[in-house]
């Protein structure tokens, strides 16, 4: 029974991972970026929220619908201040830019809010559900971070397969060039992609505080990247990939806190990241792309 | 000779040796006059490590165009195994100079060995998934050094890998206790190594770049295809230049564990990874020179913008930005020369007026 | 004549020797080379011997599978059917440098060049397997460093003026005319010290004097470094004057070999470029 209760906390860590590796993987696919600031913006919607709900008294959906439009002006002033004119550049300009935003966006917060942890108050209010006569709990956080995964998931692939904006997003990111002469217009498209991504990652800073309770500062940074790991892992680019890969980090994570030791739970996880890219260099959903001589 | 100092590559590299010659005779004068600040001086060790780590660095990123974020992972290799080396010889060396020698050269040994163990694995991949797997590597080092126990007692040397505390006989001592790291640490860097290890540094990745090696190394960075199809082995030249790289950051790591009593696993993390990679980016992609000035000025500004206190690390991020932006940005250029026009024009004409009244 | 051209001649569709090299062995023997990109044949039956010192075109429409052939021949793709032998060694399953070290060199369409470093450089990274300087002595600059670098920079500099880029030698490859570039791409190509160079559209996006240029130089290189050159071309001047002998593919598959007056006049290659003519079938 032990391990089917991992599992489910391994399930729930693993979606809240699915959604921030979502932002990854779609800044990823559309601006060919590693946009290392996306943890931190996690950690500002998780702040907004916590301001939100203990200052102003707030009900949650009105935190969250605030982390996310706060994140989502975020996404987009970030993305035309320090990326956009750096199109075009080589990548690992832009790499450096966007560590320099994660060092602003964390060290902001320290100003704001300093870097004292604050306990966050789960947005969830319903009760857990105990089964098999309390072998078996399942609580609200649980249902909750899998049912809004799920849903971003399902509502993502709906939008960049079915709607125009959509449509336009995944030909930027199969060909940027292309995708201009065809009349779309990338830079919009581009903004676009990093207000989704943003919103998404608010969701995820306040489903990720609901679950391990304590704010500060550098809440993002590990979330960060072990989301980015994920996205890596499911094969960047790539949704059901990001999907997959969040849930199994978050799996792995759980079992290697659980069954080998919680203080080497990074070097499991990153050790399985380095085996599964050896047998499939392009993640476990994503495409290889042949060089053409 | 003459023709020696012709060729720009050569010039370029003496100019190189020589800035940093001269900023060890300049600083290690004013050092021996006891005109430096306390601070200044605990700065020169770090500042020759972290020179070290950037130049070496660059010969992957900047050279080789691989892109690694886990740089500070065989820097940590090279300070704890250094300082396990140095302890263990503390009874076989006398000499404080040659015992730092030995755990460089170990520290640096064992960095590029694991170098060349994880480059067999990992050089299969190219670009941001390089970096990727890099960054994995330098997490689980740092994860596994953080729960490694070293220690010596009446029965010899113990070594574990353990979540609890590894027990040691009765008068034991920990060199690397787990979660605390390595404790107990012997001071044994010193400025003049530090200027030794810069200049072997500069050596080797210098006459590296400048050979039939580096060549084949550019080539691969270059074009990879092309470079194959002109029977260059593609994967053994990356990994020499991972190898190199690796080694140069363990001894640059040993020599940095030695300049502080106790240090943890924590400090080489992610962060310092990715501190090692602005440098580089800074100083210019394969600029040697550039690496050099930008790691001393990019150490030291963080240190010296102290006074700012909370504000310190946001000016450093903004001020990171601004220079990227100004860089590389097309855009931003075309602007800075307009107003850079402008106010060479205003100098011009203020300067000019004031001349006037001068002379009025 | 030994049992290898014995074994040639008794399969006299396969061959393309001129006469003066059939008692030698071939530097590239093809046969039956196919590939398959997931279920869509791209090459298929492709049979070809190319003699010692022997300039051979290859022809066809565009996305007839030219540069394929190419990329098979090189070790760029590994086959789904058939072999390659360059010298008498298969080149099955070798990495893209190892099969150049058998002897086989080449250009590309989409030029490849290193583009950040001098037009010397560029140069001596094709010679990179004939300098004998190991690692230690490049780190210790010992004499045998200097001494192997003078070399290959006389080797070098000797090539280029062959190829008339002896002026560019400090020039960053990246900033050559177009023409330049693809000249460059033969210099390093002969730089690898080959005994067949593979030239991909050489002529592309070069003016009618610079091709004549070309031509010349083409030939002088046969002449000079006694190799066989093989070369994908648009330019019929150029084909038809150059090549001794021509295969034509369509659709991944040979449909002409011959001479060029041969090829002229064969109805199949005709048919190919020109299409069916209305009512005549």
């Amino acid at each position: 029974m032990q391990i089917i209760q991992y599992l489910i906390n391994g399930i729930s860590i693993g979606a809240v991972y699915a959604i921030i590796a979502l932002g990854y993987t779609m800044v990823y696919g559309i601006a060919k970026m590693l946009n290392f600031a996306h943890g931190d913006v996690i950690m500002v919607g998780a702040y907004i929220s916590f301001c939100v709900t203990n200052y102003l008294g707030a009900p949650a959906w009105v935190a969250l619908i605030a982390a996310m439009a706060v994140c989502t002006v975020l996404g987009i002033v970030i993305e035309g201040l320090a990326y956009k004119p750096l199109r075009g550049t080589p990548s690992l300009a832009v790499l450096i830019t966007a560590i320099g935003v994660s060092y602003f966006l964390q060290n902001a917060a320290q100003l704001i809010w300093s870097s004292s942890p604050k306990s966050f108050t789960s947005i969830v209010t319903m009760k857990p559900i105990s089964l098999l006569d309390g072998q078996l709990v399942i609580t609200g956080e649980v249902l909750v971070t899998v049912a809004v995964s799920a849903l971003v998931m399902v509502g993502l692939t709906l939008f960049t397969g079915k709607t125009r904006t959509g449509k336009a997003m995944r030909a930027v990111s199969e060909d940027r060039d292309a995708a201009q002469l065809m009349g779309i217009n990338v830079n919009r498209t581009i903004s676009t992609t990093f207000a989704i991504g943003s919103a998404l990652a608010a969701v995820a800073g306040v489903l990720l505080c609901s679950t391990v309770p304590t704010l500060q500062p550098t809440t993002g940074s590990m979330p960060g990247i072990r989301a980015f790991t994920a996205a890596v892992l499911g094969g960047i680019g790539s949704i059901p990939g990001a999907m997959l890969g969040g849930i199994l980090i978050g799996i792995i994570e759980t079992f290697a806190k659980a069954y080998i030791s919680t203080q080497l739970s990074d070097a499991v996880v990153f050790s399985v990241l380095i085996i599964i890219l050896l047998v499939k260099p392009a993640g476990l959903l994503g495409k290889q792309v042949q060089e053409k001589v | 000779m003459k023709k020696i100092l012709n060729n720009k590559n050569t010039r370029t590299n003496l100019i190189t040796y020589l800035v940093v010659i001269v900023a060890f005779v300049i600083m290690q004068t004013l050092y021996s006059l006891d005109m430096l600040s306390n601070s200044m001086k605990g700065y020169l060790v770090p500042i020759c490590a972290y020179v070290s780590l950037a130049v070496s660095l660059n010969l992957l990123v900047g050279v080789c165009g691989e892109l690694s974020l886990g740089h500070a992972g065989f820097m940590g290799i090279g300070a704890f195994s250094g300082v396990v080396i140095a302890a263990l010889l503390k009874d076989v060396i006398a000499s404080d100079v040659l015992r730092l020698l030995c755990a460089m050269v170990f520290g640096g040994l064992l960095a590029g060995a694991l170098g060349f163990l994880i480059g067999i694995p990992v050089l299969r991949l190219r670009g941001d998934y390089l970096a990727i797997v890099t960054l994995a590597f330098g997490e689980i080092v740092k994860n596994l050094v953080g729960n490694l126990y070293v220690g010596i007692d009446s029965d010899g040397f113990h070594m574990a890998i353990s979540t609890s505390r590894m027990e040691l006989l009765e008068g034991g001592t920990y060199l690397i206790a787990g979660p605390k790291g390595a404790t107990g640490v012997e001071k044994l860097a010193s400025f003049p190594m530090g200027f030794v290890l810069v200049l072997l540094t500069l050596f080797v990745v210098l006459n590296l770049i400048n050979s039939k090696e580096g060549r084949a190394i550019k080539a691969v960075r270059d074009n990879r295809i092309a470079a194959e199809s002109v029977g260059i082995n593609v994967t053994a030249f990356r990994m020499k230049a991972f190898v190199v790289s690796a080694f140069l950051a363990g001894m640059a790591g040993a020599l940095f564990g030695m300049n502080y009593s106790s240090f943890t696993a924590s400090k080489f993390n992610f962060n310092t990874s990715i501190n090692i990679l602005v440098f580089v980016v800074l100083g210019g992609m394969g600029n040697i020179l550039g690496s050099v000035i930008s790691a001393t000025a990019l150490y030291v500004l963080p240190e010296a913008m102290r006074g700012l206190e909370d504000f310190r690390m946001l000016l450093y991020a903004v001020v990171l930005i601004l220079v990227m932006l100004f860089t590389w940005s097309p855009k931003v250029k075309e602007k800075t020369e307009v107003v850079s026009e402008w106010v060479k024009g205003l100098f011009y004409k203020l300067t000019g007026k004031k001349e006037v009244g001068v002379n009025e | 004549m030994n049992e290898y051209s014995r074994k040639i001649l008794k399969v006299p569709t396969y061959t393309l020797l001129r006469e003066q090299d059939i008692s030698k062995q071939p530097v590239l023997d093809v046969r039956n080379l196919g590939i398959d990109f997931g279920g869509l044949t791209a090459v298929d039956s492709f049979n070809i011997t190319i003699g010692p010192t022997e300039i051979s075109g290859l022809i066809g429409p565009n996305g007839a599978g030219k540069t394929t052939i190419f990329n098979l021949l090189t070790g760029v793709y590994q086959p789904t059917r058939g072999s390659v032998l360059i010298n008498g060694i298969d080149i099955k399953g070798m990495p893209i440098h190892k099969v150049n070290r058998l002897g086989i060199a080449r250009t590309f369409q989409n030029i490849r060049l290193f583009t950040d470093m001098t037009v010397l450089d560029n140069v001596k990274v094709g010679m990179h397997n004939s300098i004998h300087c190991s690692f230690a002595d490049s780190m210790l600059r010992l004499p045998a460093y200097f001494k192997s670098e003078k070399m290959s920079n006389e080797k070098a500099m000797e090539l280029l003026s062959f190829m008339g880029l002896a002026d560019e030698a400090d020039v960053k490859a990246g900033s050559l005319p177009y023409g330049i570039q693809r000249r460059l791409e033969i210099v390093r190509a002969l730089a690898t010290n080959p005994s067949i160079i593979l030239l991909d559209e050489p002529a592309a996006g070069m003016n009618p004097s610079e091709t004549a240029e070309l031509m010349n130089q083409i030939r002088r290189i046969r002449d000079t470094f006694h190799i066989a050159i093989f070369l994908i071309e648009h330019d019929m001047n150029l084909v038809m004057n150059v090549c001794e002998a021509i295969a034509v593919v369509n659709y991944g598959r040979i449909i002409a070999k011959g001479t060029p007056e041969e090829i002229r006049q064969d109805p199949a290659v005709i048919e190919a470029y020109l299409g069916r003519e209305e009512g005549k079938a």
